[in-house]
C-alpha cells in the first residue's frame, strides 16, 4: 500500500448514517479526486465513534481533529483548508463547552478522557467491512494463540481468572458458564455456541455498535468459545431491526470463510467452526436465552422452564453456551493481554469495563465504555457533558424495562453489578437514560410497564394479568383518577409478580415501578392526592389557560375544541371553561399565536 | 422499494420453502422471506407454507402471530415508524406520534383506507443521538419537533 499522509474517518454507524454520512463519503472522494490528492489520503468508513449526537462525525488523522455535524456543503471547504492548505477548519471543530476553544485533537475531549475501550477498541477505528484492517490491528491472533498453544481447559481457566461476567444483564460469570457446557456430555457430540444480539432494551444500541463497527471480533470470540466447549457450530441471533449490523456481520463471515478463519481445520488444526446468522422478528422476550433458542428453532419465542439449563440442554436439546455480544467482545483482549490485565480494571466483583448507550436529557448522547466503578456523576457530568438547557438532573435509568431509576442523591454510586442492584436498579445490557425535571417519574414507570405488559408472552398468569393490573393503576394515576391505596396496591402486585413469574421478563417488570415509588413517592402522591403532575407531563392533570394579553380573538381554538369548552367574542380574548375542558391539548396546537398554555 | 408479489402467485412462496426446508428451524426464515416478498402474511400464504412443510397450519399461525414483525394485513405504501424507545420517549416522541395520527387520521398499527400510510410505534432504531426520531420507509428524520411534522408528511 502506498504511503498515506492523512487518514479521514467517516462514521458509518446508524446514528451518523441517519444524518447523512454516506453522502459525505461520496462527496469527499469527489473533492479528493478534484484536488488530485486521492492517492495521498485514505478515506475509511468506520463504525460508531460514540458521539452520535454530533453526527455526522468526521475525524482527520494524524491530528485527530474532530469535526461535528458536517454537511455535504462543507466538504469542499474542509478538503481545501485541512487537507490542501493544512489549516484545520475551526468553524466545524467541535467545541465542548461552547467556550470557543477548538481542541485540535479528539484526546482533549472530556467525552473520551474518562473512557477505557476494551470491547469497543476497534469501533470507530477500523473499516468493519475489510478483514485486512481487522488483521492489521491484531485480529485473529487470539484464536491462533488459543488453537496453537492452549487446551480448552486453559482457555476456560483464563476466562474464569479474568473475572469476566455476562454483559447481557444478569452478570453471570462467563468462565463458569463455559465450564458447565464444556463438562456437559452430548450423545452425538454436538454442542452449540450462540450469540445474543437481540438487544431488546428499547433505548439502547451497544451491541449493534459492536456488530456494525467490529464484527470480526465477535466471530473470533465465538470461535474461541466453541473451541473451549467442544462445539463446531454457532448462531448469532440478531434483531431484525438492525439491517446495517446484519449486512456487515454477513460480509465479515464471508470474508472470514474466504481466509480460512471460519470453516474446516482452522490454522491447520482439527478445529472446525461455522457460523450462521438468524434474525429475530420483534419480540422482546426472545432476548431471554431459552426463548431465543426456541426462536432459532423456528418456534414461538416462549421461555422454557429451567432446569434443564442451556449448558446441558440448550439449542436443539444440545449443550449450549449463550453469551451477549459485548461479553464476546471482551474475549480476544483477555486472551491476548491475559486475565491479570483484565482483572486489574474495575471493582472487586465486577471486572473490566461496561459499555453504555447514554441518552435522554444529556448533552453528549452516545456510546461510551467506562471502567467498572466509575461513578454515575462522572458519566453524567464529565463524559456526558451535563444536562442541556440548564435544567436540573432528576434521575438516571439503567437496566431498561428490568431496571430502576436512580435519583440525584445517589449520583456518587460507583457503577458495578452489585451496587446497582443494591440501590434497586440493575446493570442491564447498558441503556442509560438521563431524565431532568421535565420528566414525570410516574409517567416513566407507566411507559416501562406499558412496554413489558405489551411484550409479555402470556405464558404465565402472574406476568400476563399482574402487569396488566399494574398498568391500569398507573394509567389511572396519570389521568388524575388515582385513589388512596393505589401505591400500596402497586407494591403488593409487584411483589406477587416478582415471586411467581416464570422468566426474567415478569420477574423484573415491576422494578421501574418499585424504584420510582421508592425514590419519588412524593410525585405519586401529588398525582393521587393533589391531582397535580409536578413535572407538567401528564396532560390530564394540567390546567389550560388563554393568555389575555396575547390572544387575538381569532376563534380558531374554539373551533378545534371537541367539547366546546372555549368561548369568546371575535377580536376579544377568548377563555376556557375548565369545568368542561377534557384536557385534550388540541387548542394549544391550534392557536397560531401561542397564546394558550398549560401548567 | 421492490414491487411486491401478488398473493395469487404461490410459486414464489413455494420456492422459498423449497430453499430452506432442510435447514433446522427454518420456519422463521421462511416467514421472513415470504413477508419480504409479498409484504404481508395472509392466511393463504400461511396455508401454503404449512402444506409445503407438512406441518399443521396452527403451528405456522402460532409463530406468525407471536412476533410483532409479522403482519397478517397489508401495510401502507409509506410505513411511518415513530420511535418510542426510551431515549426518544423522554425527549418527547409521544407528542410526535400523536401529531402524525392527528394529521393522517390513523391509529397505531393500522393502515389508511387508501393504502397510502401505515403508522407504527417502534423501539429504538439506534439513532438515539437524534432523538426524537421517526422513519418513513427507509428515510430517517431526527431531532424532530411537532411543528415540522406537517411539512415532512407533505413531501410524500
Ligand atoms: C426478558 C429478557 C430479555 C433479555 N434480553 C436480552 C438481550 O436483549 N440481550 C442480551 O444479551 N441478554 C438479554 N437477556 C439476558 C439473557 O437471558 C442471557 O442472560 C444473556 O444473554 C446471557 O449472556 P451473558 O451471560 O453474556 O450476559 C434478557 C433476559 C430477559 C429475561
Ligand atoms: S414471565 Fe411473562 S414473559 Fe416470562 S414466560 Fe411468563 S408470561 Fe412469558
Ligand atoms: S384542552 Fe381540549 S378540551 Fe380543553 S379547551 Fe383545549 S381543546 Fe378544549
Ligand atoms: S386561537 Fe389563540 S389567538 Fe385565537 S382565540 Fe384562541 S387563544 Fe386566542
Ligand atoms: S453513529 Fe456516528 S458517532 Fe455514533
Ligand atoms: S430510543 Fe429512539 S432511536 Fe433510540
Amino acid at each position: 500500500m502506498a504511503y498515506k499522509r492523512s487518514q479521514i474517518l467517516i462514521c458509518g454507524g446508524t446514528g451518523c448514517t441517519s444524518s447523512g454520512s454516506m453522502n459525505l463519503a461520496k462527496e469527499l472522494k469527489k473533492e479528493l479526486v478534484k484536488h488530485d490528492i486521492i492517492d495521498e489520503i485514505e478515506v475509511v468508513v468506520t463504525g460508531c465513534f460514540g458521539l452520535c449526537e454530533l453526527g455526522p462525525v468526521v475525524i482527520i488523522y494524524p491530528e485527530g481533529t474532530f469535526y461535528s455535524r458536517v454537511e455535504v456543503a462543507d466538504i469542499q471547504e474542509l478538503v481545501e483548508e485541512h487537507l490542501v492548505k493544512g489549516r484545520p477548519l475551526s468553524r466545524l471543530i467541535y467545541t465542548e463547552k461552547g467556550d470557543g476553544h477548538h481542541p485540535l485533537s479528539i484526546n482533549e475531549l472530556g467525552f473520551f478522557k474518562k473512557q477505557k475501550r476494551i470491547a469497543l477498541k476497534n469501533c470507530g477505528v477500523i473499516n468493519p467491512e475489510d478483514i485486512d484492517e481487522y488483521l492489521g490491528f491484531g485480529g485473529y491472533t487470539a484464536i491462533e494463540k488459543v488453537l496453537l498453544t492452549m487446551s480448552p481447559q486453559d482457555v476456560i481457566n483464563e476466562i474464569k481468572a479474568s473475572g469476566l461476567r455476562g454483559r447481557g444483564g444478569g452478570g453471570f460469570p462467563t468462565g463458569l458458564k463455559w465450564q458447565f457446557a464444556h463438562d456437559a456430555t452430548s450423545e452425538d457430540g454436538v454442542k452449540y455456541v450462540v450469540c445474543n444480539a437481540d438487544e431488546g432494551d428499547p433505548g439502547a444500541f451497544m451491541d449493534r455498535s459492536v456488530l456494525e463497527g467490529d464484527p470480526h471480533s465477535l466471530i473470533e470470540a465465538m470461535a474461541i468459545a466453541a473451541y473451549a466447549i467442544g462445539s463446531s457450530k454457532g448462531y448469532v441471533y440478531v434483531r431484525a431491526e438492525y439491517p446495517i449490523a446484519v449486512k456487515r456481520l454477513q460480509i465479515a463471515i464471508d470474508q472470514a470463510k474466504d481466509y480460512g478463519l471460519l470453516g474446516n481445520n482452522i490454522f491447520d488444526t482439527d478445529f472446525s467452526f461455522d457460523l450462521e446468522i438468524r434474525l429475530g422478528a420483534g419480540a422482546f422476550v426472545c432476548g431471554e436465552e431459552t426463548a431465543l433458542m426456541n426462536s432459532i428453532e423456528g418456534k414461538r419465542g416462549e421461555p422454557r422452564p429451567r432446569p434443564p439449563f442451556p449448558a446441558n440442554k440448550g439449542l436443539f436439546g444440545k449443550p449450549t453456551v449463550l453469551n451477549n455480544v459485548e461479553t464476546y467482545a471482551n474475549i480476544t483482549a483477555i486472551i491476548l493481554n491475559g486475565a491479570q490485565w483484565f482483572a486489574s480494571v474495575g471493582t472487586e466483583k465486577s471486572k473490566g469495563t461496561k459499555v453504555f448507550a447514554l441518552g435522554g436529557k444529556i448533552n453528549n448522547t452516545g456510546l461510551l465504555e467506562i471502567p467498572m466503578g466509575t461513578t454515575l456523576r462522572e458519566i453524567v457530568y464529565e463524559i456526558g457533558g451535563g444536562i442541556p438547557n440548564g435544567r436540573a438532573f432528576k434521575a438516571a435509568q439503567t437496566g431498561g424495562p428490568s431496571g430502576g431509576c436512580i435519583p440525584a442523591s445517589l449520583l456518587d454510586t460507583k457503577i458495578d453489578y452489585d451496587n446497582l442492584i443494591a440501590i434497586g436498579s440493575m446493570m442491564g445490557s447498558g441503556g442509560l437514560i438521563v431524565m431532568d425535571e421535565d420528566n414525570c417519574m410516574v409517567d416513566v414507570a407507566r411507559f416501562f410497564l406499558d412496554f413489558t405488559q405489551d411484550e409479555s408472552c402470556g405464558k404465565c398468569p402472574p406476568c400476563r394479568i399482574g402487569t396488566k393490573r399494574m398498568l391500569e393503576i398507573l394509567e389511572r394515576i396519570c389521568e388524575g383518577k388515582g385513589i388512596e391505596g393505589d401505591i400500596e396496591r402497586l407494591q403488593e402486585l409487584a411483589e406477587g409478580i416478582k415471586a411467581s413469574a416464570l422468566c426474567g421478563l415478569g420477574q423484573t417488570a415491576p422494578n421501574p415501578v418499585l424504584s420510582t415509588i421508592h425514590y419519588f413517592r412524593d410525585e405519586y402522591e401529588a398525582h393521587i392526592f393533589d391531582k397535580k403532575c409536578p413535572a407538567g407531563v401528564c396532560k390530564h392533570l394540567l390546567d389550560y389557560t388563554i393568555n389575555e394579553d396575547t390572544c387575538k380573538g381569532c376563534g380558531i381554538c374554539a373551533k378545534k375544541c371537541p367539547v366546546e369548552a372555549i368561548s369568546g367574542e371575535k377580536k376579544k380574548p377568548f377563555s376556557i371553561d375548565l369545568a368542561k375542558c377534557i384536557k385534550c391539548g388540541s387548542c394549544i396546537e391550534a392557536c397560531p399565536f401561542g397564546s394558550i398554555s398549560r401548567a | 422499494m421492490a414491487e411486491l408479489i401478488p398473493v395469487e402467485n404461490l410459486d414464489v412462496v413455494k420456492a422459498i420453502v423449497a430453499e430452506h426446508r432442510n435447514v433446522p428451524g427454518c420456519l422463521m426464515q421462511i416467514l421472513q422471506e415470504t413477508q419480504n416478498d409479498y409484504g404481508y402474511l395472509p392466511l393463504e400464504l400461511q396455508r401454503t407454507i404449512a402444506d409445503e412443510l407438512g406441518i399443521p397450519l396452527t403451528e405456522v399461525y402460532g409463530v406468525a402471530t407471536f412476533y410483532s414483525q409479522f403482519t397478517l394485513k397489508p401495510k401502507g405504501k409509506y410505513k411511518i415508524g415513530v420511535c418510542l424507545g426510551t431515549a426518544c420517549y423522554v425527549r418527547g416522541s409521544q407528542p410526535i406520534l400523536e401529531k402524525v395520527n392527528n394529521i393522517l387520521g390513523t391509529v397505531v398499527g393500522e393502515t389508511t383506507a387508501d393504502g397510502k400510510w401505515s403508522v407504527d410505534a417502534t423501539r429504538c432504531v439506534g439513532a438515539c443521538g437524534l432523538a426524537p426520531v421517526m422513519m418513513i420507509n427507509d428515510d430517517v428524520f431526527g431531532r424532530l419537533t411537532v411543528k415540522e411534522i406537517p411539512t415532512i408528511l407533505e413531501k410524500y
